[in-house]
């Protein structure tokens, strides 16, 4: 590897060809400030428009100073980060932001959370020297995401997101100069767009521009309804990453505090979504044997491979733009809703209580699952099946309003029956974790064997799209994941064009899955963040005393008393659903 | 606005032209000048239609025809009125030459009249600094313009 060697604050500093200024730096422990670059190292995710020019430094012999992020080094390039010229400038620059930015930070979503807030308090910026006109656009609320783009900084971040790494296309720069904003098509809103609800801008906007449709209140009220019994559900996800709103360690898990914080806060019933996946495992892992089987038996109406469908985000996403493959997907609605139909079933009858007295809530990474729990389907007679969804971020709101002193708190259980699970249930928070929960399950099924080993380690990791064989007693079972929309896509292309050889693959929309979720608490362009989410996923895992779905007590009884079997008729009409072709929802101007 | 419907031989026409660029997604700009040749505009249906060819979203081929000045995703009007802003006319008074126009016309530059008849936009020198301020309808070159005149323009066409 060719090397340089350059000084950076009088510091020798020696890095690889083609590393830039702003790395070298901080390979040097010199952090040189920047606000529209984001790089998510273990994602592979990198933003550098070089629009704000916050990480400017000196370089000797150049006239101008030059923007860090994507600099290059040169051979004895001499670098100065904060002399008076430096500061003075990145100080210019901030002003200008500001600038055209509104002040009330107070009342902001992002307030204490917001990048821009915490640049502007670390450089002392006590005035804003420069007056000029505040630009101001409407606000526009979808199901999930609120666009307030007052607040946009035009640092990008979304736009890469939603272009290069979700293959979406929603937003995008629109219009020039000072009226210039980051935008869906025809400056629609973004509920009429083909917008998956991922989240994904939301998790790297700096800023309050983008932010989640925020539930609390109205969980707040149904709390303090009497008339109510208020029922919660938690996902996996969100044990692995609540920890970091309250300064603990990435990859604390919160499990039994994040439970007894649920019932201090005053929910009848703490429940947990990995009963709910441990449900979704024995349809969906039944439907996968079935189809395979029958298409093995040369069934030719029988398409394979089986694409699993737990995450909403995901499943608007073919909905919007390959409605041609709708029947390609597993019917087996996601664990949120899965559980609001058992919940309002089963478990009102069971404490008879009257479905319409009956709120369920949910915690979720997601903000997906915020659209997905306001669709018609998902809903009897008007009352839907899971009356709010909430992300991590505002359960974590919710606690510290209620003064709760999280840290303090003593671990407690869930509360019988759905909140017992399995650590396949808990592996659903993770790419990769929703097949190998599969696996455990269809594995003994099929065979009628004992699994020796319950870790499928080749169907762990972080890789994008990753592909293993599993050995089904002789039948090799070809399985594929992808992560992140923009690898859904490829491999959706090849099942297009017939290339396919997988019996069964897994999606998640958000890189990571879901412990990389729109709704988890902000990783600030620490991609370290995810991966010791990922590791703390299995480690709940592997210290459970079962870890496969079918062996789940609960579950079993569940079928027992009121389900039957997996794919009988009582499940299909509560735990399926089926598709919309919306590509012809997409709507163009008035 | 109406919505557009494309005939069928204009869609052919459109995705001529975005093959004559072998769909490629550097060329938009190109296929968008060409587009607006052919259309006088560029309407939602036509931006949509060009996303797919070129393989690239709807969201950024807004985000170039709204970027460039020159793309427009409103009609012109049957008599297009342009409005000399080089420095001869401007000095000369054009300003209240397009002031009145917008007045009378009850629309803004940049845009059509409801019945579409007249549309307003702004030129560069049209190199008739003698006969400053000028106006264009359509081919037609309108010296020495006051604001006084503009209504007798107006009625030349509103018939
Ligand atoms: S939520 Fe996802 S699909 Fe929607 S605009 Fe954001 S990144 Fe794009
Ligand atoms: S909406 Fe947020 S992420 Fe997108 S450009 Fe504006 S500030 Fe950046
Ligand atoms: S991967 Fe998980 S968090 Fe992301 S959209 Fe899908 S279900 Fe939601
Ligand atoms: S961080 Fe370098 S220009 Fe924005
Ligand atoms: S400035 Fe108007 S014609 Fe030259």
């Amino acid at each position: 590897m060719e090397t340089i060697k350059l000084k950076i604050d009088n510091k020798v500093v020696e890095v690889a060809k083609g590393t830039t200024i702003l790395k070298a730096a901080r390979e040097a422990g010199i952090h040189i400030p920047t606000l529209c670059y984001l790089h998510l190292h273990d994602l592979n995710i990198e933003n550098k428009p070089a629009g704000c020019r916050v990480c400017v430094v000196e370089v000797e012999g150049r006239r101008n100073l030059a923007p860090a992020c994507v600099t290059e080094c040169t051979e004895g390039m001499v670098v100065n980060t904060h002399n008076i010229r430096v500061l003075n400038s990145r100080k210019t620059v901030l002003e200008l932001i500001l600038s055209d930015h509104p002040t009330d930070c107070l009342i902001c979503a992002k307030n204490g959370n917001c990048e821009l807030q915490s640049m502007a308090q670390e450089f002392g910026i006590r005035k804003i020297h420069y007056e000029g006109e505040q630009s101001t656009y409407r606000e526009d609320t979808s199901p999930a995401i609120i666009r307030d783009i007052d607040k946009c900084i035009m640092c990008r971040r979304c736009e890469m997101m939603c272009n290069d790494v979700q293959t979406v296309g929603v937003l995008s720069a629109v219009n020039r100069g000072f009226m210039s904003v980051v935008a869906p098509a025809f400056e629609m809103n973004l509920d009429h767009s083909v917008c998956t609800y991922c989240g994904q801008c939301v998790a790297v906007c700096p800023t309050g521009a983008l932010t989640e449709v925020d539930h609390t209140n109205s969980v707040i009220r149904a709390l303090a309804d009497p008339t109510k019994t208020v029922v919660v559900q938690a996902a996996p996800a969100v044990r692995a990453a609540l920890g970091e709103e309250f300064g603990l360690e990435a990859g604390t898990l919160v499990t039994g505090k994040m439970a007894a914080a649920l019932r201090r806060l005053g929910f009848d019933y703490v429940f947990d979504t990995d009963f709910a996946a441990d449900l979704t495992i024995m349809e969906e892992g039944t439907e996968l044997l079935d189809r395979i089987t029958r298409h093995l038996n040369g069934d030719k109406n029988v398409p394979l491979p089986i694409l699993t469908s737990c995450c909403p985000g995901w499943v608007n996403f073919f909905e919007h733009q390959f409605p041609e493959m709708m029947d390609i997907p597993s019917t087996a609605r996601s664990p949120q809703q899965m559980f609001g139909a058992i919940a309002k079933t089963y478990f009102a009858d069971k404490i008879g209580v009257k479905r319409e007295n009956l709120v369920v809530v949910s915690i979720m990474p997601c903000l997906a699952k915020k659209y997905e729990c306001q669709r018609d389907e998902f809903a009897t007679d008007g009352n839907p099946d899971v009356d709010f969804s909430i992300s991590t971020r505002e359960l974590a709101h919710l606690i510290k309003q209620s003064n709760i002193e999280f840290n303090e708190l003593p671990d407690e259980d869930f509360d019988h029956p759905m909140g017992e699970s399995t650590g396949a249930g808990v592996i659903f928070g993770t790419t990769g974790g929703v097949i190998e929960a599969a696996c455990r399950t269809a594995y003994e099924l099929f065979t009628g064997k004992k699994l020796q080993k319950i870790a499928f380690e080749e169907l762990r990791g972080m890789e994008y799209i990753r592909e293993a064989t599993i050995d089904f007693n002789g039948l090799p079972i070809k399985i594929g994941i992808a992560h992140g929309l923009g690898n859904a896509r490829k491999l959706l292309q090849d099942i297009k064009d017939g290339k396919s050889e997988f019996h069964a693959i897994e999606i998640m929309a958000c890189p990571g899955g879901c412990i990389g979720g729109g709704g988890q608490p902000l990783h600030h362009g620490d991609s370290s963040v995810i991966k010791a989410r990922q590791k703390a996923i299995y480690a709940e895992d592997a210290g459970k005393t079962i870890r496969k779905s079918h062996e789940n007590p609960y579950i079993i009884k569940l079928y027992d008393e009121f389900l039957g079997k997996p794919l009988s008729e009582k499940s299909h009409h509560l735990l399926h659903t089926h598709y919309f072709d919306k590509s012809k929802e997409i709507k163009t101007v008035e | 606005m109406a919505n557009i419907k494309l005939s069928a031989n204009k869609l052919d026409e459109l995705r001529e032209v975005c093959k004559s660029f072998n769909n490629e997604k550097g060329e938009l700009i190109n296929v968008l000048h060409k587009a607006q040749g052919i259309f006088g505009y560029l309407p939602a249906e036509v931006q949509e239609v060009i996303a797919r060819e070129l393989n690239v979203s709807v969201a950024h081929v807004y985000g170039v025809v709204t970027f460039y000045s020159f793309f427009t995703m409103l009609p012109k009007g049957e008599h297009p009125v342009s409005i000399c802003l080089g420095t001869a006319c401007y000095v000369r008074g054009a300003e209240k030459v397009i002031e009145e126009f917008k007045r009378i016309l009850n629309i803004n530059v940049g845009e059509t009249t409801p019945d579409g008849k007249f549309s307003l936009a702004c030129l560069r020198c049209v190199g008739a600094c003698g006969l400053a301020p000028v106006v264009l309808v359509g081919e037609k070159v309108f010296g020495r313009v006051s604001p006084d005149g503009v209504k007798d323009i107006i009625a030349e066409y509103a018939k």
